[in-house]
């Protein structure tokens, strides 16, 4: 032990190193403390009803989150039906079938993807996207789909579906990359096993290495769900930002991050930017949630001993 | 009793048809690949063909004309994204990296996975709630939109992300260099700073670059704590122009010269965010501990 007259440095290091550490903690509270002051007095106001209510007008200051909720899980859903099975494929030609020499330039690609900025994935829907799927693919789907309620009623361009599309894109390099690690845990054991019984490539890929990785997916598609429900900039500049609750995916909606984008800086009363605070608390209480249960499922996996991600 | 095992004999019918579903798989996994990969190469292809046409030497010297005029450009919006991802850096850096010390060096086994448990969380917080947090806590109190509010929003973003890096490079150091420390008589402190930070640097700063790539792009916080601005910021307590922003407001206003504005901004964006991961490429293709 050295003497109490050089200690003190080693102590003050220890606690600087502990007061950084503790940031963590203390920033949720704070995020979830600064969310909850602002919304009080809507909270006062509306009650658990605010969720359920679907008026939002801030002319007669009465407001309802339950476009915008409607909004940010249709948009979400569309965009895990599309991100999901693509990315678990990607994953699995990359683990399972590619040849090594290709593996690398392919995760680079995906890898480029997450690097993109949530704005410009906004710029290219409004300016290419957009127009592409208004003149082809919406078209096609409305005359080959078009006896769902899914997909009658005018088309604009700006859609649910057109957001569900966007955010499907943003999250593909996530859940790409957190498949490949699972379904790269699993045993090659597994695969030999089920090799030795014949079966071929896909067979080996579904029952050896698809049903044991499993949960280890399904975790992906949730923290893929997370950044979904809180994608923000690329949803306003796509979805067209109407409060609506409509059947149509190709009506125009709203999402909880995008309205608070929009009319944060323009909120007039106080009782219409408390709103907006509790549209705020409602995001961030179901990220956490949705993050808390993604971070547990693939914690849990890592520490059961089936091989470390990574 | 004998099984009837005549039926798990397959013919030969039964096996060309598993021979082909294989392939089909096959197949259908690779376009899923092709899928995958496709959005990127449209994005940059875009980006440069309507990028390209509108950047010239005044995008990138001049400020913004007024609203409807044709001309002028962004350079108080790159100035401003690099003013504020400096800002940034002065929080996210210092706090992150402490904070991965302490998880690498000093916590509990049980505070430590808590500790890393909240930092992934915290790192799935919608970047949009932290521009009403910060919005709260700086905009409102001082009475205006700063420069420093934009600054603090994007620090506090970056704080998990460098503090997991910095965590996951710290325990590749080899424990003995540490336990040579100590058999010398170093005090821990200088253990750590000289000899575990030094020998990791490479990954911090891969970590701190990856951060920053990731907060270079966000728009979402800046919108109520910068709120933007088409002329030079003489201070930091004025409203600044950031990249993200200014792409953003032209690119949903009505005039065709503000969107090729727009897309060329987009380009400068993605060009700097593109030399962050090549930087992180070049520093991670030679490291010691991965």
């Amino acid at each position: 032990m050295l003497p109490a007259g050089i200690r003190w440095p080693d102590i003050s290091f220890r606690w600087l190193a502990l007061l950084a550490a503790i940031t963590i903690g203390v920033l949720i509270a704070l995020v979830g403390w600064e969310l909850y002051r602002g919304s009080r007095l809507a909270i006062g106001q509306f009650g658990p009803a605010f969720l359920v209510r679907s008026t939002w007008n801030p002319v007669t200051d009465q407001y309802g989150a339950w476009p915008f909720i409607y909004g940010t899980l249709v948009s979400s859903a569309i965009a895990l039906v599309i991100a999901v099975p693509l990315g678990v494929a990607t994953a699995l030609y990359l683990t399972e079938l590619a040849p090594i020499r290709i593996r690398q330039p392919v995760i680079m690609v995906v890898e480029m993807l997450a690097a993109v900025p949530s704005v410009i994935f906004g710029l290219w829907g409004i300016f290419v996207l957009i127009p592409w799927l208004r003149d082809h693919l919406f078209v096609w789907l409305k005359t080959t789909l078009g006896f769902l309620p899914l997909f009658q009623g005018p088309i604009y361009g700006v859609s649910m579906l057109a957001a569900g599309i966007v955010v499907a894109i943003m999250i593909l390099p996530i859940i790409t990359s957190v498949s490949r690690e699972i379904l790269r845990s699993v045993p090659n054991l597994q695969r030999e096993a089920a090799y030795a019984l014949g079966a071929t490539h896909w067979e080996v890929m579904r029952i050896a290495v698809l049903s044991y990785a499993k949960r280890g997916l399904f975790g992906a598609a949730v923290l893929g769900l997370g950044r979904a429900l809180g994608e923000t900039m690329a949803v306003t500049m796509v979805i067209g930002n109407r409060p609506e609750v409509s059947a149509s995916l190709f009506a125009p909606g709203y999402t909880l991050a995008s309205v608070i984008a929009n009319e944060f800086t323009e909120a007039t009363t106080d009782l219409y930017l408390s709103s907006l605070f509790e549209l705020g608390l409602v995001l961030l209480a179901v990220t956490i949630l949705v993050n808390a249960i993604a971070q547990l499922m693939l914690r849990s996996l890592a520490g059961s001993g089936t091989g470390k991600i990574n | 009793m004998q099984a009837d095992t005549s039926r798990y004999t397959p013919s030969a019918r039964q096996h060309a048809w598993r021979k082909f579903l294989s392939r089909a798989m096959a197949g259908l996994m690779f376009l899923c690949a092709v899928a995958v990969m496709a959005p990127i190469f449209l994005v940059l292809y875009f980006l440069i063909r309507e990028g390209a046409s509108a950047l010239d030497w005044n995008f990138l010297t001049q400020l913004p004309k007024p609203s409807g005029e044709v001309g002028g450009g962004m350079v108080n919006a790159i100035v401003g994204t690099f003013v504020l991802l400096a800002m940034a850096a002065c929080i996210g850096v210092p706090v992150g990296v402490m904070g991965g010390i302490y998880l690498a060096e000093y916590g509990s086994e049980r505070a430590n996975s808590w500790i890393r448990f909240l930092a992934d969380v915290l790192n799935g917080v919608p970047s949009i709630v932290w521009g009403m947090v910060v919005w709260g806590l700086l905009v409102v109190p001082f009475k205006g939109f700063s420069a420093y509010a934009g600054g603090v929003a994007l620090g506090l973003m970056m704080i998990p992300l460098v503090m997991r890096t910095t965590e996951e490079v710290l325990i590749l150091v080899p424990q003995g260099y540490r336990e040579a420390g100590l058999a010398l008589g170093i005090a821990r402190w200088k253990i750590i700073t000289v000899i575990v930070v030094k020998t990791a640097m490479k990954g911090i700063i891969t970590g701190i670059l990856i951060a920053t790539a990731r907060v270079a792009g966000e728009t979402a916080p800046l919108i109520f704590t910068v709120m933007g601005n088409n002329f030079w910021s003489h201070s930091l307590s004025e409203p600044i122009s950031a990249l993200p922003l200014q792409i953003f407001s032209y690119a949903i206003s009505p005039y065709d010269d503000w969107h090729r504005q727009a897309w060329a901004g987009a380009l400068v964006l993605m060009a700097l965010i593109l030399l962050l991961n090549v930087l992180v490429r070049i520093l991670s293709r030679d490291r010691k501990f991965t």
